[in-house]
């Protein structure tokens, strides 16, 4: 009897035990990519999710945290898989990440469908912020246009009144460029848009650049173009003539390959973005010198994003005390943007995509000599995307 | 201020049009001579641009870096021949084109494991990283000049390899007629293995040059090597002479087509369509041109003598 008593009550506790372990945890599926030659991308990002885990000990307000990483291949398809993976199989509370506008795009329904929460760390594309918006989905990084838009009005800003334009032929390409011309208002005396990404040496447009002799030149050359430009740009003795104004070309990943390879015009050139390094706040300071103790670089844009939505799905939790059922609730504390972020207190817009500060960003050498940017100013304040006003939120 | 512009589009489409030499002169060795399709000849043109990267880390020597990759492409050339290519002769063109395109695949992963996703850079020596006035006022890179050097090197050096030496005699009548020149007790498999080195090193020194400029990258010899491919046609296939004039004619179009085709087309169209067609017709351009050719002349402009 006494044994028969004694099983029954450990096979309670053991159930008990499983239970309380099952509701005491909160998983959290971050999408990125972690091979092909974007991996460097998503391995920053993925860096900055595993600090963040580490700064919160391990824990959301009172559940145990596990993220689980997933690879898209830099693939829409393989993007989609993966997801499904992630909200099938692994079962995941939120999905989070997300570096390309196509992957997300292709992705977003298997989340939505499923009535959960997913939130970008960094694309933005516009369909996302207009008629496809969606009371579950959050950005935690920028609508495309913004960061462009904000180079126009630095370049304003700077007096450059004729500028000549470089940047790859393909949709992200052409909304740079678009961006940029919505707001610059001097003259665009030459227009080059070059095959992507088969063309990778620029000789014919600089010569064309020294012929036209403009104030400025802006570009747009994510990944391995971007050194590559550089390096011609430098060769081609434009460096110090035409001041070179760059989007999404030079971050924290590029600028150390670019100082091993010596390439100094990369110096002295400014860019636009929603966040700097140093920008003058507790959460951002704490973030960059760990960041910097514990993989001895400064952290990408990518990482600061990540390390965000990592932080505001925390302050979610502790809104409705550890219960995911309560997805009201936490709507609410994604909506308040009620948390510490490195880029300073900011507000969510009503299409869930920040209204936020960009700013100037120039390329220096630190103390110890290593290159990084510094904060040159706020270009544009508390700038809302253009879409905010397409987007009809159901509820 | 024109005519200035033009010759340093002129020069830019010539320099182009040397790396492009570079790596189509082997092609057509090896398609003319072997009867190979060798798609990953683009994957030599990267493992070259790799090589040369890792000697110049280790020896800091842009020079040194050069001297030692050579060698070592023509070593991995011959290897490459030996265990891969070698049963593929006796296939079909489109076994090849299967197998090869493997190589391909194998080679961008084999790449992105030694070296790593992101890209390689050689740094350039001093004197050679700036630009340096020519007459008519021109400021032109130091370093596209040195590439122009030594292509116009390597040209000299195959024509005398190939119209002045034993080696040479035996590659012009493998290319004419490879089942006489075996029947004349020519050792095929040997000159098919020395062929194939001396391609695999004239694509990698292609590599290598290119690489202070645009970094080395996985994948980045599948983008140059359909222009190869239409230089090959172009110039004729097995012809060395053939390639070296393709190779000019395609680098100076594709570079004046950049750069001057949007301006033709605001005479007959609109500003923003002309904005609009012009990248998208320039990189047309070369590929009308094979078309115009391949109707008039369907062997090429310069068909190595005796060639069926």
């Amino acid at each position: 009897m006494l044994r028969k008593t004694l099983m029954a009550a450990s096979a309670f506790a053991l159930m008990a035990a499983t239970s309380v372990a099952q509701a005491a945890e909160i998983k959290v599926g971050f999408i990125t990519t972690l091979t092909t030659g974007a991996a460097v991308i998503g391995n920053d990002m993925k860096k900055a999710v595993d600090l963040a885990v580490e700064h919160m000990g391990g824990k959301m307000g009172p559940l145990d945290l596990e993220v689980i990483y997933a690879d898209d291949e830099f693939n829409p398809q393989k993007g989609k898989q993966a997801t499904e993976r992630l909200v099938k199989r692994d079962d995941v509370d939120i999905v989070a990440g997300y570096i390309w506008s196509h992957v997300l795009l292709a992705s977003k329904n298997v989340v939505l469908d499923e009535g959960k929460f997913l939130l970008s760390a960094n694309a933005g594309p516009s369909p996302m912020a207009g008629e496809q918006c969606h009371k579950n989905f959050f950005s935690f990084s920028w609508q495309n246009d913004q960061t462009p838009m904000a180079m126009g009005e630095l370049l304003n800003q700077r007096g450059v009144k004729s500028l000549y334009v470089i940047a790859p032929n393909y949709a992200a390409g052409q909304d740079m460029v678009a961006g940029a011309e919505r707001t610059f208002k001097g003259k665009i005396v030459g227009k080059d848009m070059t095959a992507w990404p088969t063309q990778k040496d620029w000789a014919a447009e600089f010569t064309k650049v020294k012929a036209a002799n403009p104030d400025g030149v802006f570009t747009f050359y994510p990944g391995g173009h971007g050194p590559a430009f550089l390096k011609q740009y430098e060769q081609a003795g434009l460096t110090g003539k035409v001041p070179l104004y760059s989007v999404f070309t030079l971050d924290a990943i590029s600028l150390p390959l670019l100082q091993k390879a010596g390439m100094k015009s990369a110096m002295g050139t400014y860019m636009t973005q929603f966040w700097v390094q140093d920008l003058d706040n507790a959460q951002n300071k704490r973030f960059v010198a760990d960041f910097k103790k514990k993989y001895g670089s400064y952290p990408s844009f990518y990482a600061a994003q990540s390390y965000d939505a990592m932080f505001a799905i925390k302050a979610a939790v502790e809104a409705v005390n550890g219960d995911l059922k309560n997805m009201d609730g936490m709507r609410k504390a994604f909506e308040s943007a009620d948390f510490p972020s490195v880029r300073g207190s900011f507000k969510m817009g009503p299409n869930h995509f920040p209204i936020q500060n960009f700013y100037a960003r120039e390329v220096v050498a630190d103390a110890d000599g290593s290159w990084t940017t510094v904060n040159r100013g706020v270009v544009l304040a508390n700038h809302q995307d253009s879409y905010a006003s397409k987007c009809n939120m159901k509820m | 201020m024109n005519y200035v512009l033009f010759a340093e589009q002129f020069l830019n489409g010539f320099q182009l049009g040397m790396i492009l030499f570079l790596l189509a002169a082997g092609l057509t060795l090896v398609f003319g001579i072997m009867d190979l399709v060798n798609l990953a000849h683009g994957s030599l043109y990267m493992l070259g641009a790799y090589f040369a990267a890792t000697f110049s880390h280790l020896t800091g020597s842009f020079v040194w870096a050069i001297l030692l990759a050579v060698p070592a492409m023509v070593a991995a050339g011959i290897i490459i021949e030996m265990i891969a290519l070698r049963t593929l002769y006796a296939r079909d063109h489109l076994d090849q084109v299967l197998a090869t395109f493997g190589l391909i695949l194998f080679f961008n992963e084999l790449t992105r494991i030694v070296w790593g996703p992101e890209g390689q850079v050689i740094p350039l020596p001093a004197y050679l990283d700036g630009s340096v006035a020519l007459p008519l006022g021109i400021d032109y890179p130091v370093y596209r000049l040195v590439i122009i050097g030594c292509g116009l090197a390597v040209a000299l050096g195959l024509w005398v390899l190939v119209s002045k030496t034993r080696i040479g005699m035996l590659i012009r009548a493998g290319s004419s007629n490879r089942e006489m020149a075996g029947a004349l007790g020519v050792n095929i498999a040997t000159l098919f293995t020395v062929v194939f080195g001396i391609g695999a090193a004239l694509a990698g020194f292609g590599g290598m040059i290119i690489t202070p400029i645009t970094q080395a990258e996985v994948g980045m010899g599948e983008i140059i090597l359909i222009q190869a491919f239409v230089v090959v046609v172009i110039g004729g296939i097995g012809s060395i002479k053939g390639a070296f004039i393709a190779a000019i004619l395609i680098g100076v179009i594709d570079t004046m087509g950049r750069s001057f085709l949007d301006l033709l087309l605001l005479f007959i169209l609109p500003a923003n369509a002309a904005e609009a067609a012009g990248p998208a017709l320039s990189s047309m351009l070369i590929f009308i041109l094979m078309a115009g050719i391949l109707f008039f002349r369907p062997q090429g402009l310069f068909p190595p003598k005796g060639a069926r």
